[in-house]
């Protein structure tokens, strides 16, 4: 197993150590009900420096991104941030990752790390004109520090006033105590907070001064294990659940990241002939009526027939209900629908509800 | 590790207390332990007929679902009702929550599971 430099601290913080797409990390530390609870109410830090981070440099890299990706990157402002997909011709999804444009010669893309490796190899393929890709993720630490006192917690800790920084905006070379730091207002958990990158050699510098400086706010370090549930409840997408390369992004309802009005790109094509002829499935959000627990892949039926299977499934620990997404049918995506879930060889009751399940907390400026 | 002495163990990490013929079954305190927080029981009813080893009760954590066997042969005749509404009782305190009881029908495989000691060496 892989390990970030913080492996020694999650142990010393008793971590339960699962692999991860070959990373040894903590999937909970005192349990992942309360880590989830303290990232609604409090603070949560989270270590994620297996994420993969690649450069885009060059003359051409607005040019290359555009044929890349789904989302519109000649609109971002310096130091803004954009979340897109980046699909295969026939629009199934490679990944789902930000774009932290510095300048349009100068891109840093932080994607899924168990893709890391398939991303990289993918986007030299496509490589044109004068652009360079680069694969740093080793260079980087990585911390997500998130909770609705994230920015009381991190503006102890820095003399940049944390205000300036909007949702998915960025500063880079920020003193965070005495070490500098790329600081975005970014997160997988529908607070507010930060994603901070760093020296690889400087994380468990960062990580203790964090903590400590957070042990007031009741800021307290939480794992991967609430990292899924959190990001689950305001419906945020993982890669292999409810994206994959045989799932397009409109299919996940994340039509706002493909711009099919841009030039041309990998996969309008297709996502342009699926948008015209209508969905077939979509990516639905349930609650059970009965008792049981839905999980990934587990069939789903309706009227005697299996319409599609479940992505995630959860005992959601804030709205203390069993929750779900399943790929399914449209026909029956509207809400109120009733449908089944094939658990333990037993068809349970569930029917279909609004999504996300908790409505984001982002912080949007004035 | 927490155990207690008077009790019966399945390296499968099942605790059983007999009480004349009724053998009442729960799961360790390490083994609640490496689930994490319980969120939900499924039991079989009274009335089920179960073996040593069959697969009978499913905990669910948050994270996921993980199955509990039948130390000893039997008949189904009491459920914990209590962990329908609060299943993180066998968090707080596994070797009070049981969760099933059986009415034994080969009371002499009793002898076959571990002690304490046993159980202890098995999870080192």
């Amino acid at each position: 197993m892989k390990k970030t430099p913080l492996y020694e601290k999650h142990i010393q913080l008793k971590g339960k150590i699962i692999d991860f797409g070959g990373w040894g990390l903590p999937v909970e530390y005192s349990g992942i009900i309360p880590e989830h609870e303290a990232v609604r109410t409090k603070a949560g830090i989270f270590d994620v420096s297996h994420m993969g981070e690649i450069t885009v440099q060059g003359e051409d890299s607005e040019k290359y991104l555009q044929m890349l990706l789904t989302n519109d990157i000649s609109l971002l402002n310096n130091n803004q941030i954009a979340y897109t997909t980046m699909c295969y011709p026939h629009g199934g999804v490679v990944d789902d990752l930000l774009v932290y444009k510095y300048t349009n010669t100068d891109y840093l893309l932080v994607v899924n790390a168990s893709n890391t490796e398939k991303d990289y190899r993918w986007m030299k393929e496509n490589i044109f004109g004068d652009t360079e890709v680069l694969n740093v993720s080793e260079n980087y630490a990585q911390v997500a520090l998130q909770g609705p006192l994230s920015q009381t917690i991190l503006q102890k800790l820095t003399k940049k006033d944390l205000n300036e920084i909007e949702f998915y905006y960025f500063c880079d070379n920020v003193n965070i105590g005495n070490i500098g730091a790329l600081v975005s207002r970014t997160g997988y958990t529908g607070e507010d907070g930060f994603e901070l990158y760093f020296a690889y050699d400087k994380a468990e510098e960062m990580w203790e001064l964090i903590l400590e400086t957070g042990k007031e706010e009741g800021l307290i370090p939480a794992g991967l294990g609430a990292r899924d549930t959190l990001r689950f409840e305001a419906a945020l997408p993982l890669y292999g659940h409810e994206l994959d390369e045989n799932i397009t992004p409109l299919e996940a309802g994340l039509g706002f990241c493909v711009k099919l009005n841009k030039e041309n790109f990998i996969g309008k094509e297709a996502l342009a002939n699926q948008k015209s002829e209508g969905l077939n499935r979509k990516i639905i959000g349930f609650e059970m009526i009965d008792r049981g627990i839905p999980r990934n892949n587990y069939e789903v039926y309706a009227e005697g027939r299996k319409i599609g299977y479940v992505t995630t499934g959860s005992f959601s620990p804030t709205l203390k209900k069993n929750i779900g997404l399943a790929l399914i049918d449209s026909a029956y995506s509207k809400e109120g629908t009733e449908i089944e879930v094939l658990i333990r060889n037993k068809n349970l009751k569930a029917k279909v509800i609004k999504k996300p399940f908790y409505s984001k907390k982002y912080k949007k400026m004035p | 590790m927490k155990l207690l002495q008077e009790l019966k163990y399945v390296e499968s990490h099942e605790w059983v207390r007999v009480e004349e013929n009724k053998a009442y079954v729960g799961i360790t305190d390490y083994a609640q332990d490496q689930l994490g927080d319980i969120v939900y029981v499924e039991v079989p009813e009274v009335g089920t007929v179960v073996e040593a080893g069959d697969q009978f009760i499913v905990l669910e954590s948050v994270k996921a679902a993980s199955d509990v066997y039948a130390p000893v042969s039997g008949i189904v005749v009491e459920v914990n009702e209590e962990l329908e509404d609060n299943p993180a009782l066998i968090n707080e305190s596994a070797f009070d929550a049981w969760i099933v009881a059986i009415d034994m029908s080969m009371s002499n495989e009793i002898d076959s599971l571990l002690s304490a000691e046993e159980y202890e060496e098995l999870c080192e």
